[in-house]
């Protein structure tokens, strides 16, 4: 087993990870993971290294699962100056993620066969599994049904419109039935538009006293409530994007206390930071939902700590400075998330790092299709024989988001200048240390 | 009294103290334009830029007049012939007016918060918010309270004027940016604030607002209300939906003549213009005495010159090199 003839005609280095404490969905063991030809060849507790094999230090540190995002704005293609799939998995890697879910809102939008070709193509080459999503309505205009078969032929497993809600309700019947049939799951962006109007945040005591138009609470949760009532009626699954009112996630908890198979994502802004952020009229706190008040975050900390709310996802949304610095009102919504998430897990919500670690590898993965349950390689138990999608936590580690660390080609991060807790050390991608000690290999 | 704020973007900036000083330093600007050549040298050698992405006259001609009054040299940048239609972003333009040498520039936008951000960009400009989508117009307020006081006869600028006056505004105080300065103004000053407004035309939240009490009924607290201020309702920004007619909200909030009996002989009625007559106001009534609405005008210059001023003539930036 330690010999360097293991890896010959393969590429892929041979890797000890050596020093750490294995967590996964089994639990937490103390032990060495060898890696050869992209798989994990065996954890023991303390293993010499092989002649030739890499050493990836672990002391202090946690083993983990690939972190899987499902919520991924990768811009390409169409708007590649705010990001494109090369930095954007880049950013990931660094922050522990192997695998991201690229939302379909590119110009053009993925709606069609073609369309997931293009960008499965594209992301051959990049630092993470990228997953796409295909759109469930043609171009996103919420008129009529894409080709969701032959996007799922191409192994699209999520579709959603994100970036705004199918609006009728007749339309999202049709498309959780039709859904049913191939075995996807669709994904609602729960925006009612009647109500939101030209909301640019959180309607409230600070949306009324700084003048911005409000969106109201209310505008999210009944499109959260009629998907619910969808669900239920025709026994079909669906996933809630970025929840980010205590009622939602309420909402959420009642319906799975009922047995409809509902799952929900929170991103890390919903429970960090609060509508208050805003009363300097940075666009950098503008998103889509709106930073809500202290009373939301909490219900957001609470369905993630009672496991309501199944995956922290960034909804990692770049933006170019030229569009940040337009007013509050007219800048485009969004933050970077990917290279922050599991920092602002770790500093931000009180719950052991094992559930941290649930909310933002193996749970994601089974939503999206990417787990060994599903075929896939992403968020499984650490193994003998399983694919070697792994990232390496400091825990302890504390550090400073700085725009010049951040790798996405976008600064819109609202935590610049934040000290945050607990850091990606290593991430190995297929076999492949893509980060080593929080700087990118390739 | 604290040192006067570096930029006056909101009625917030201000405290009591500072808006008596402003009041103070009003009256003898007022004095000023009452001169055959109403024209003081305080300000010489220092550059004003006007910055007006929004449409207004009077608040433009107001800012350029008190600013010449004061002999300070006055850069007119409008939106529509500037650079700003080539593309060039806000900042940009911002940077470029300060790099030329200008002292202060003076922001008019339709959206909230850009004079704000503008502060957050320059290094040594003083930046006055002349109206920002819903959310402050500082100087209104401030003229408001100017012309109040001078009604009354003038006197002491501080709180002995103010205190315990009823004050009712009227109109469309959710997509009012005079409004939200002239709570604050107001309350600053002890007087007690009641808004009256259809529900759907109040802001969704009062939470902190420092009123006293909010009301459907005009006919209710019009026989107490030592001022009147009425609110244009703002179509630009949508408020036609949020009534069903105009002729049901004249009916029930507008000033009508059989309204303007109830007030009290020495109430007064207050309108920032432009004024709708027969909706918000009725013709008749914007002219009687009462009506101070030609007085906030003119008033208007005497407030600004009293803030430019307070804000190049003495604050932190009076005696900056620039290098």
């Amino acid at each position: 087993m330690t010999d360097r003839s293991l890896g010959k005609g393969d590429p892929r280095p041979t890797v000890l990870i050596r020093g750490g404490t294995v967590v996964d969905q089994t639990g937490t063991r103390r032990a060495d993971v060898l890696i050869t030809q992209g798989r994990v060849a065996a954890l023991e507790d303390r293993m010499t290294k092989p002649r030739g094999a890499m050493v990836l230090e672990a002391g202090g540190c946690v083993v983990a699962p690939g972190l899987v995002d499902l919520h991924t704005h990768l811009r390409q293609p169409g708007r590649e100056e705010s990001e494109t799939i090369e930095t954007g998995t880049r950013a990931a890697s660094l922050g522990g993620f192997t695998a991201v879910v690229a939302m379909p809102n590119t110009e053009p939008a993925i709606d069609s066969a073609e369309a997931v070709r293009n960008v499965q193509e594209l992301a051959a080459t990049a630092s993470t599994e990228v997953a796409v999503a295909g759109a469930i309505t043609v171009g996103r205009a919420g008129e009529r049904l894409a080709p969701m078969s032959e996007m799922a032929a191409l192994g699209v497993r999520l579709f959603t419109d994100d970036g705004t809600g199918v609006q009728s309700a007749g339309l999202m019947r049709r498309a959780l039935d039709y859904a049913r049939g191939l075995g996807v799951t669709l994904a609602q962006h729960c925006e009612d538009g009647t109500l939101a109007g030209r909301g640019a945040m959180h309607e409230g005591a600070w949306s009324s006293r700084l003048g911005i138009p409000g969106l109201p609470a209310v505008a999210e949760e009944v499109m959260v409530a009629r998907d619910i009532a969808l669900a239920r009626a025709l026994g079909s699954r669906i996933h809630f994007l970025h929840l980010s009112t205590a009622t939602s996630v309420d909402l959420v908890r009642r319906a799975k206390a009922e047995g409809v198979a509902v799952s929900a994502e929170a991103a890390p802004h919903h429970f960090s930071l609060t509508d208050g952020c805003v009363s300097g009229y940075d666009p950098a706190f503008k998103v889509n939902p709106p930073l809500r008040p202290q009373c939301d975050v909490d219900g957001v900390k609470a369905g993630l700590a009672d496991g309501t709310i199944d995956a922290i996802a960034t909804d990692h949304a770049p933006h170019s400075p030229e569009l940040k610095d337009l007013p509050f009102d007219q800048a485009p919504p969004g933050m970077l998330g990917l290279q922050t998430a599991l920092s602002l897990a770790i500093t931000g919500l009180d719950l052991p790092l094992a559930q941290v670690l649930a909310l933002s590898s193996w749970q994601p993965a089974a939503i999206c299709g990417l787990d060994p349950s599903h075929g896939g390689g992403q968020g499984g138990p650490i193994t003998a024989g399983a694919a070697a999608n792994l990232c390496v936590i400091d825990p302890g580690a504390t550090w400073t988001v700085e725009a010049a660390s951040l790798a996405s080609r976008s600064r819109n991060s609202p935590y610049l200048g934040r000290t945050l807790t607990g850091r990606v050390r290593h991430t190995v991608f297929r076999g492949e240390p893509v980060v080593i000690d929080a700087e990118v290999r390739r | 009294m604290s040192p006067f704020p570096p930029h006056l973007l909101s009625m917030d900036d201000l405290g009591t103290e500072e808006i008596t000083e402003v009041l103070r330093v009003a009256d003898s600007f007022a004095e000023v334009g009452r001169r055959a050549n109403p024209k003081v040298p305080t300000l010489r050698g220092k550059a004003v830029a006007t910055l007006f992405f929004e449409d207004s006259t009077r608040t433009r001609m107001s800012f350029e007049t008190a600013a010449k009054r004061m002999s300070a040299d006055v850069l007119s940048f409008a939106a529509g012939s500037s650079s700003v239609k080539k593309g060039e972003s806000l900042r940009d333009t911002v940077e470029t007016i300060e790099a030329i040498g200008i002292d202060s520039v003076i922001i008019r936008h339709a959206s909230s918060g850009v004079p704000a951000r503008v502060a957050q960009w320059v290094d040594h400009c003083a930046v006055i918010n002349a109206g920002d989508g819903c959310h402050q117009h500082p100087t209104q307020a401030l003229g408001d309270l100017y012309t109040v006081r001078q009604a009354l006869g003038g006197g002491d600028p501080g709180l002995s004027r103010f205190e315990g006056m009823q004050v009712v505004i009227v109109g469309d105080i959710r997509h009012s940016r005079v409004a939200r300065s002239q709570v604050t103004a107001y309350s600053a000053m002890g007087a007690e604030v009641t808004l009256v407004a259809p529900t759907t035309l109040l802001p969704p939240s009062l939470e902190g607002w420092p009123v006293s009490a909010t009301s459907q009924r005009l006919d209710e607290v019009l026989p107490k209300a030592d001022v009147v201020s009425l609110l244009r309702l703002q179509s630009e920004r949508g408020s036609g939906e949020f009534v069903p007619t105009l002729r049901e909200y004249t009916s029930d909030f507008g000033l009508t003549t059989r309204r303007a009996a109830m007030l009290h002989p020495g109430a007064f009625i207050l309108h920032p213009g432009p004024i709708v007559r027969g909706v918000e106001i009725a013709s008749d009534v914007a002219e009687l005495p009462a009506a101070l609405i030609t007085d906030q005008v003119s008033n208007g210059v005497a407030v600004r010159m009293a803030v430019l001023f307070l804000l190049l003539g003495q604050g932190p930036f009076a005696g900056a090199d620039r290098d």
